[in-house]
């Protein structure tokens, strides 16, 4: 475990291992989300109450998921990034943050024109959407940070604390729909498949979540590569790399 | 080259954990003490209790109370009550109601709580719960007479709360809302 972990100093190795492991993580992306989209949209009874609107479920909650789950891997990569020094870290937390905001955009856009239909609003000052907007802002000034130094070392410190603190927003995100009154509905769709809705909605449901988190984990991948190489383009392998395949 | 936790790393370690652990006591203290802010909206009981102010735009919200809508039929006025199974709300509403809105279903009316103890609703908002179903599993539970017992069950776990936050007060914010 911790020799794994100490290969990750090295730019060289996570370039090498990523682009074996990345071919597999598209593939599964592509299948998973095609089968959820298409089991879920077009297969999967209505809802009793909600008819097909109901259907929104299937983008609107891996969204939320993958929002959420970004941010946390954020934070863990910027603690590494500041105790243990691994720059790999920092690529990385540097190139999931547009897709967190874009994830924390899509669930927010999906849960508004879901709570049209069915609640009679598209908006809510209520404890999980400010909460979730709250999250919007917080990706918005990651990214804006990064942009603000011209230090890399000094941008990187600053996002990290910010990834770092900001954090604390994801339990209230979580817990608001339990702590406080709010409009919007405890959660439906754990992991676990506690039984809040039958295995015909929740399977597509599962695959939906574990599509989006393999195009998650494919998108980081690609994107750190080129990061790498961007930042390392003095170093002598990559320029080996460069030149060997010319 | 090892990732041991070297004296410098530990206080590293540690600086940021104390950091983080502050910036979640600031924001707990504060939520603390917003609480009553963050609600979407004031239960029945909490009205039936004086929490609510009269006269002023407010929130509300329970469940529709089953049997209890009564509309005019001349005109788009509509009355009903807003429960959450220990306490009752009379609301009244001129308007469309949205498509969800039926009797059993979880509502939020936005509008004044009037000296009579009348809720006027300027909106009715539909809330759903978390649990989704094929109608005909919903048909068939209700077949098997499932409304009423979970009905009951709800009740029953309404009025544990309640005890439960009157002897202890501290509580009283971390209730679930998963009843409604």
């Amino acid at each position: 475990m911790w020799a794994f972990i100490n290969k990750l100093r090295s730019p060289k190795w996570f370039y090498a291992i990523s682009a074996r492991l990345q071919p597999w993580f598209w593939a599964a992306a592509l299948i998973l989300i095609v089968i959820g989209s298409v089991w879920g949209l077009a297969f999967a009874p209505a809802d009793y109450q909600q008819g097909n609107s109901f259907r929104i479920i299937y983008v609107h909650v891996p969204a939320a998921f993958l929002a959420q789950s970004i941010f946390v891997s954020m934070a863990i990569a910027g603690v590494v990034f500041m105790v243990w020094k691994i720059k790999i870290a920092d690529m990385a937390a540097a190139m999931m943050a547009p897709l967190g905001a874009a994830m924390t955009f899509i669930a927010l856009f999906s849960g508004a024109v879901w709570g049209v239909p069915t609640w009679g609003t598209w908006w809510m000052w209520d404890a999980r959407l400010t909460s979730m907007l709250i999250l919007l802002f917080l990706y918005l000034g990651v990214i804006a940070l990064r942009g603000a130094f011209t230090s890399r070392d000094s941008a990187s410190r600053a996002a990290s604390v910010l990834a770092m603190v900001g954090v604390i927003n994801i339990p209230i995100i979580k817990y608001s729909v339990d702590w406080w009154y709010t409009l919007h509905q405890p959660a439906s769709f754990t992991i676990t498949g506690r039984a809040a809705m039958p295995l015909e909605m929740w399977a597509p449901l599962l695959i939906m979540v574990l599509g989006f988190y393999c195009f998650f984990i494919a998108l980081t991948l690609m994107r750190t590569r080129s990061e790498i190489l961007r930042r390392e383009s003095n170093k002598r392998w990559v320029r080996d790399l460069a030149g060997g395949e010319r | 080259m090892t990732l041991s936790l070297t004296p410098k790393r530990k206080q590293k370690l540690y600086v940021i954990l104390g950091l983080v652990a502050l910036a979640a006591i600031a924001v707990g203290l504060t939520l603390y003490a917003l609480r009553a802010n963050i609600n979407l909206f004031f239960s029945p009981i909490e009205i039936a209790a004086g929490d609510a102010p009269y006269e002023r735009q407010i929130r509300a919200g329970g469940m529709v109370k089953e049997g209890s809508v009564s509309r005019n039929p001349d005109s788009l006025d509509v009355e009903f009550t807003v429960t959450d199974y220990v306490e009752d709300l009379r609301v009244s509403y001129s308007g469309i109601l949205p498509d969800l809105f039926r009797e059993g279903q979880g509502v939020v009316v936005v509008g004044q709580l009037k000296q009579d103890g009348m809720f006027r609703a300027d909106q009715v908002l539909a809330r759903h719960d978390e649990n989704y179903m094929p109608p005909e599993v919903a048909d068939a539970l209700e077949a098997a007479g499932y409304s009423p017992a979970d009905f009951q069950t709800k009740a029953a776990k309404v009025a544990e709360r309640v005890e439960a936050r009157e002897s202890g007060e501290g509580e009283s914010q971390n209730q679930s809302q998963s009843q409604y």
